[in-house]
């Protein structure tokens, strides 16, 4: 069996680990654009702030290829899929023949139309290894940098940067920060939390002219800067399966078994469209554990046994200048808001059961949280009061509780 | 010591009294510390267990050391792993994100004061040879056991 | 209150140095004696409160804590004592009668420890436990005076019912209410595990407890709480307890706080009354009443279990014990002065009743100047503390003993004498659920079969020693005793005579 991976991330992993649980034998060839040995891509914030290292940041140790027997190709694009030959072609004409394909390609980073963009010397995004060492070597502590995209990116990158700097500002044409996981109150602690920490926040502004180096905002303001990060988004990469025929929304249509439309075509991690529970349709669920879960299933389809992944729901756990966020599920029904000291809390509930929430600071055992949600647990079946005080193993019925302490049953 | 078969750790609710003391003994054990006053005193003990109390019923939970654990599957960099058959952490890659702490069932692991994530071990590798909380419990509530 | 009669009786003494404020002792302590003081972020302690139970000192991780005597004290006076001084201004305050729980703690004299044991040495061999057999197995029930044989030469079969035990220990009767639910369980395990028994008390046999009948003694009071056929026949003998050492003359009294569901349930009477039993049987009121109430017993249980009659020690016991041994009972327990108690009068638990050693003397010696000793086997209890004190007892006379406080201890009892107030904090003599947790059966029987096997051990060790080798050959064999620091009298009454002698 000859197993073709193209990407070298998470889901790409996932799916090695998924293929040699069950298939010791098979050929697994991995294709990879960037030229390193795998690793977490959101540690290269991490990385600039010192916090961590090369050897630190390898996803998984040294040996992972040799011990799984899989031949790396890094440094390589793939440049076209040709279903009918089952093969894959790069961009320096080889070709490579597969029984099974995973793409996982990941996302790309969105760089918007402005004005006068291409005049800007300093222009960065901020995705890969690769992005942030040119990020670090054109920064100093003189430098003043704006960051466009007060989201997930373009935060930690104020965060990896902001000592090393003079200055970071942040600005974003939402009116709040994280706008795709926070409620209002939750991102107004964030806001006030990163400029207490020295980052200047500019909300529901955008560029409107760029400069060599500076920018005129919506608001009329100018800034100047010295290096430029763009932070408004990711596309995910599927231009080569787009090209090859499978079905594609915004990702790639994965089915429960992660398989595309075409046979022996397989898609996980960012850039695939799988089943979000919470939501009940096909979504892009680009968060790691999604990314490993689905990869992994994947690679288990692809060694011939079936495994269904049907629990992917969004989740983040974001860890912010000292601020710790966790957040899961979808925000609809009925609310529980809970704030003091220790952080805040808001539970969202429907049809007797946990949907969503979002937490700030008090974090503690949110896990159950998560898998009451996962579990479609029925609120009537516990202590719900105490549940949304805190969540804890003793709400549960005495029976279920000792069942799952016991690894009787799971939850 | 040597864990070779998968094993976990026991907690019989009707006999936790609720008094603390494994999770003293769990903090001392992993202290690194000779002394338990130099380790403990006036600390803000990290025990690798949490005592539930609700009226009175008392029990202590920790990782369940699961054969799929969801925690090293979501975890970003690789710091969470199977070792010998238990759950551990590789403190040094560990960033603290916390992702482990959002998908643990149990809410079996917790955030530290150092920035990585703690949780029960199984004493592997720590100054006891077998797990302190195990010895600690004054009434045999807690059992070393075989799953 | 403005005027504090009642100085603490005892001081608790942390070093903080030590003091990892776990919160243990605050935690464990059912008398709320010690708390977190959240604003000097210290652990602090209210002695006024504190029974000397140890739980604490027990339990503290970092050995941080010690009761000690409260050393305040009135002038010094020989006759009146701190304590009685003390008992003088409760009585004035509440009115009421003095009660305490266990065993009589005054300076009585203690004869075991003035009777000394032999060993052999040069003209008769001591024997090696551990090489050669030596019997501690035990049978209690009526022995005969002779055999009778058949035509064919045959021994026929005559003997009562037999209580067959396989070291002279019992457990002594204390009563589920009383005692806790665990506590009762870990005692009917062991005396399973150790093929002896132990004593259901007064206070009826409870239903998950069946399953060790062959190993119970179920006990009628004057009360006769629990009492019905089924019970009667649950267990292996009968016993008919007629007095108790720790309180002769008076009944038993467990406090209508202690009677929770499962206890009413057990001893038959509503929830939260308080269980009083009567002093007398009232339908006792002479030795032939008693050989009747033997007889009905006998019959309700077909002949097949032995009947014990359990007296306390007073003046007259040896000619009790006459009248007894010729009611047709197979056993006389005796309990002395010393022996415990869930619950008596002080006055009455200190001052009445006398010494083991002394009854169980005269009345194997009564006994068998009567040439009716073999009528019924003697077990004895009332503070026996030790092997040393069965071999003792054993040599005095007796064919087995009974323990409590002992049993009580091996569970983690501190003798702290509060049992009365239902917050034992070792889970034995309370009835809160939150306490009886503390007592885990499974730690609980394991350590009365290590204390048992132990003392077993030792009396082996001892009787090698001596020379002997079974329990047969030790019994009333009072030349292997000999007395010291004692009078002429007290020789006597034991039959022992002085050490050099």
């Amino acid at each position: 069996m000859n197993y073709v991976i193209i990407g070298n991330s998470t889901a790409a992993i996932a799916a090695i680990e998924g293929i040699r649980s069950i298939d010791k034998q098979g050929r697994i060839t991995l294709i990879s654009i960037e030229n390193h040995h795998t690793y977490s891509r959101p540690l290269i914030s991490y990385l600039l702030q010192g916090k961590t290292d090369f050897d630190k940041m390898k996803y998984r140790p040294d040996s992972f290829y040799e011990d799984n027997s899989v031949t790396v190709v890094l440094g390589k694009k793939a440049v076209k899929v040709i279903p009918d030959m089952k093969a894959v072609i790069l961009e320096d004409s080889s070709s490579y023949e597969y029984d099974r394909l995973l793409i996982a390609t990941g996302s790309l980073p969105f760089v918007p139309d402005i004005s006068g963009l291409d005049k800007v010397k300093s222009m960065h995004t901020f995705m890969t290894l690769d992005d942030a060492l040119e990020l670090e070597k054109s920064i100093n502590d003189k430098s003043n940098v704006l960051v466009l995209g007060a989201g997930l990116i373009g935060l930690k990158c104020c965060e990896a940067i902001k000592d090393k700097v003079a200055s970071v500002t942040v600005i974003d044409l939402a009116k709040q920060v994280l706008p795709s996981i926070l409620d209002k109150t939750s991102s107004d602690i964030v806001a006030q939390h990163i400029e207490k920490q020295g980052v200047k926040l500019k909300l529901s502004c955008s560029i409107k002219q760029v400069y060599e180096n500076s920018a005129l905002l919506t608001d009329d303001s100018v800034v100047r800067f010295d290096a430029l990060v763009m932070a408004v988004g990711v596309r995910p990469n599927i231009s080569l399966l787009r090209a090859a025929g499978v079905d594609t929304n915004r990702g790639v249509l994965i089915n429960q078994c992660c398989a595309t439309s075409i046979e022996d075509i397989y898609c996980a991690g960012d850039c695939a469209e799988g089943y979000d529970m919470t939501a009940d349709c096909k979504k892009i669920l680009a968060l790691l554990p999604n990314a490993y879960m689905q990869g992994f299933c994947a690679g288990v389809n692809m060694a011939g046994e079936e495994k269904i992944y049907l629990s992917g729901m969004p989740m983040n756990a974001l860890s912010l200048m000292g601020l710790h966020i966790l957040t899961a599920g979808i925000y609809e029904g009925e609310e529980y808001v809970f704030q003091d000291k220790k952080g805040y809390k808001r539970l969202f509930y429907k049809d007797d059961m946990l949907k969503g929430f979002i937490l700030v600071d008090d974090i503690e055992c949110a896990g159950i949280y998560t898998a009451m949600i996962r579990n479609k647990t029925l609120l009537s079946s516990m202590d719900f009061d105490l549940i949304k005080k805190k969540p804890a193993l003793c709400a549960l019925a005495q029976e279920r509780r000792t069942s799952l302490l016991n690894r009787k049953e799971t939850w | 010591m040597q864990v070779n078969d998968m094993k976990m750790i026991k907690v019989n609710e009707k006999w936790c009294l609720g008094c603390h003391l494994c999770e003293y003994y769990c903090a001392f054990a992993n202290s690194g510390v000779e002394d338990m006053v130099k380790a403990l005193k006036d600390m803000m003990i990290q025990p690798k267990l949490r005592i539930e109390q609700k009226d009175k019923i008392s029990f202590a939970v920790s990782c369940r050391h699961c054969e799929d654990p969801i925690c090293v599957k979501s975890c970003i960099t690789g710091a969470l792993s199977i070792i010998d058959n238990v759950v551990s952490i590789d403190k040094k890659r560990c960033i603290g994100c916390y992702t482990c702490v959002l998908v643990c069932p149990y809410g079996a692991v917790m955030p530290s004061q150092e920035g990585a994530v703690r949780k029960c071990e199984l004493c592997v590798g720590n100054s006891v040879s077998s797990p302190a909380c195990v010895s600690a419990c004054p009434n045999k509530a807690i059992e070393l056991v075989e799953v | 209150m403005p005027i504090n009669y009642i100085i603490p009786q005892f001081e608790i003494v942390r070093d903080q140095s030590r003091c990892i404020k776990c919160r243990v002792c605050e935690r464990q302590c059912a008398n709320e004696v010690h708390h977190y003081d959240e604003d000097y972020k210290i652990m602090v302690a209210d002695e006024s409160k504190c029974v000397n139970c140890h739980r604490c000192v027990a339990l503290c991780p970092t050995s941080a804590l010690k009761i000690v005597k409260n050393q305040d004290s009135f002038k010094e006076n020989g006759n009146w004592t701190a304590e009685i001084i003390t008992d003088v201004y409760k009585q004035a305050s509440s009115g009421g009668v003095l009660l305490s729980s266990m065993g009589n703690p005054m300076k009585f004299p203690v004869y075991w420890d003035k009777l000394l044991i032999n060993a052999s040495q040069v003209t008769n061999p001591s024997i090696d436990p551990l090489r050669e057999p030596m019997e501690t197995k035990t049978f209690l029930g009526q022995k005969k005076h002779e055999i009778k044989r058949d035509n064919e030469g045959r021994i026929i079969s005559n003997l009562g019912p037999q209580l067959e035990l396989s070291t002279p220990i019992m457990f002594s009767a204390m009563s589920y209410g009383s005692l806790s639910y665990n506590a009762h369980e870990s005692l009917a395990r062991a005396a399973k595990s150790l093929s002896i028994l132990y004593n259901t008390g007064e206070g009826g046999l409870h239903e998950d407890f069946y399953q060790y009948g062959s190993n119970t003694i179920v006990q009628v009071a004057s009360g006769r709480f629990g009492v019905h056929k089924d019970y009667l026949n649950a267990g292996a003998a009968v016993e008919i307890k007629m007095g108790q050492g720790a309180k002769p003359g008076i009944g038993g009294h467990l406090p209508g706080t202690k009677i929770t569901e499962d206890v009413s349930k057990t001893r038959m009477i509503p929830v939260g009354t308080d269980a009083i039993s009567p002093a007398p049987h009232h339908d006792i009121y002479s030795i032939e009443d008693l050989n009747q109430l033997v007889m009905s017993l006998k019959h309700a249980t077909d002949f097949k279990k032995p009947v014990i009659v359990k007296i306390a020690a007073v003046h007259n016991v040896s000619a009790i014990a006459s009248g007894i041994a010729r009611s047709g009972a197979d056993i006389i327990a005796i309990d002395g002065f010393r022996g415990g108690t869930g619950a008596a009068p002080v006055r009455i638990r200190d001052n009445v009743g006398i010494p083991i050693e002394l009854a169980l003397a005269s009345v194997d010696t009564r006994l068998r100047n009567e040439g009716i000793r073999d009528n019924v086997s003697l077990v004895v209890g009332g503070s026996i503390r030790s092997s040393a004190d069965v071999v003792k007892a054993i040599a005095l006379g007796a064919d087995a003993v009974y323990i409590a406080t002992a049993a009580l201890l091996a569970l983690g009892c501190h003798l702290c004498r509060t049992c009365y107030s239902g917050k034992c904090n070792w889970g034995i003599a309370t009835q809160r659920e939150d306490l009886v947790k503390r007592l885990n059966p499974e730690i609980g029987y394991e350590r009365l079969v290590n204390l048992i096997n132990a003392w077993t051990h030792e009396i082996k060790e001892m009787m090698g020693g001596m020379g002997i080798n079974s329990i047969e050959a030790l019994r009333g064999n009072r030349l292997m005793l000999r007395g010291i620091g004692l009078n002429e009298k007290e020789l006597e009454i034991l039959g022992v005579r002085h050490a050099g002698e």
